[in-house]
């Protein structure tokens, strides 16, 4: 299974996913924001956490229309995977990839600890390793995290079972305590917290492991 | 010739921002302060002849993210 990670100016957490994805059996290649093209047969794209041009204008606003961006929106149109992750997700609601967009957390506070999450659903490769309702640990380091929707898009995504992970105790004002979401195909997948912070027991917890090994395991058997 | 975007949160849209300055105002004694939104402004220097059109893609392209905000656009 090949990933290939995102490097932009100001991205910081985008070896961590590299070594997350290879732990799991995954080669990895680094690709640069000005690239024009991802390696060839990428199975998955990860869009990795940080301050993507110092997060200017809006959280991953100038990212999201960077060269490779339409790359990664190509691939998710094909029906390739995606995994955007804190910054990554603001980034991939840029791109309009996925739906709503990422505000600045209600208590206007930089919050970073680990929090515990609900699992909303196990249909799709990253949550295949979870059961539903399962409450699992994992960090979140964000100062606009709070998931906004309209009333219409939070009951579609509710209705389409689209919504990954759940805050159990909502630290930043999300709509519907919603942590992390599916696109339509379920192939691309957003979240603030990082489970590439909890992947490894050195990290003080592997709850965000079982997210690699069944992305690694789906995309093997497929 | 100047184009000045104004960029707001939507109405509806909460604005911590807004409302932690609606705080600081109280604190400081200023009264009667029901409701503060917090927005940007954008200046350009464009060429002459830009059109408001070209702004306006400028807009929904990069500049606002019309999911939660709306802009305007002044030409000068």
């Amino acid at each position: 299974m090949r990933a290939a990670v995102v490097v932009f100016p100001g991205s910081n957490c985008d070896r961590d996913l590299a070594v997350a994805f290879r732990d799991a059996g995954c080669q990895v290649d680094m690709v640069w924001h000005k690239d024009t093209a991802l390696p060839d047969n990428v199975d998955i794209v990860g869009i990795p956490g940080g301050f993507s041009f110092g997060d200017y204008l809006r959280c991953g606003a100038i990212a999201a229309n960077s060269p490779i961006c339409s790359e990664v929106k190509a691939h998710a149109e094909r029906g390739g995977f995606v995994l955007g992750i804190c910054n990554g997700f603001q980034i991939l609601t840029e791109t309009g990839l996925l739906p709503g967009a990422l505000l600045r957390n209600a208590g206007l506070k930089y919050i970073c600890r680990t929090v515990p999450l609900i699992v909303g659903t196990n249909d799709s490769v990253y949550t295949s390793g979870y059961t539903v309702g399962q409450e699992i640990g994992v960090p979140i380091a964000h100062h606009d995290g709070n998931y906004t929707a309209s009333d219409e898009v939070a009951a579609q995504l509710a209705a389409e079972d689209r919504i990954a992970f759940r805050y159990a105790d909502n630290p930043n004002g999300a709509t519907a305590d919603i942590a992390g979401i599916l696109s339509e195909n379920r192939r691309v997948l957003g979240m603030m917290p990082h489970p590439e912070r909890a992947a490894d027991e050195k990290h003080g917890g592997t709850d965000g492991k079982a997210l690699f090994s069944g992305i690694a395991s789906a995309l093997a058997a497929a | 010739m100047k184009a000045r975007v104004h960029v707001m949160l939507k109405d509806g849209v909460l604005d911590p921002q807004g409302e932690a300055v609606r705080h600081a105002l109280g604190s400081l004694g200023f009264d009667g302060v029901e409701k503060v939104r917090q927005g940007k402004v954008i200046e350009l220097d464009v060429a002459d002849g830009t059109t408001e059109d070209t702004v306006r893609e400028m807009c929904e392209k990069l500049l606002a993210n019309t999911v939660i905000e709306s802009y305007q656009i002044e030409m000068s």
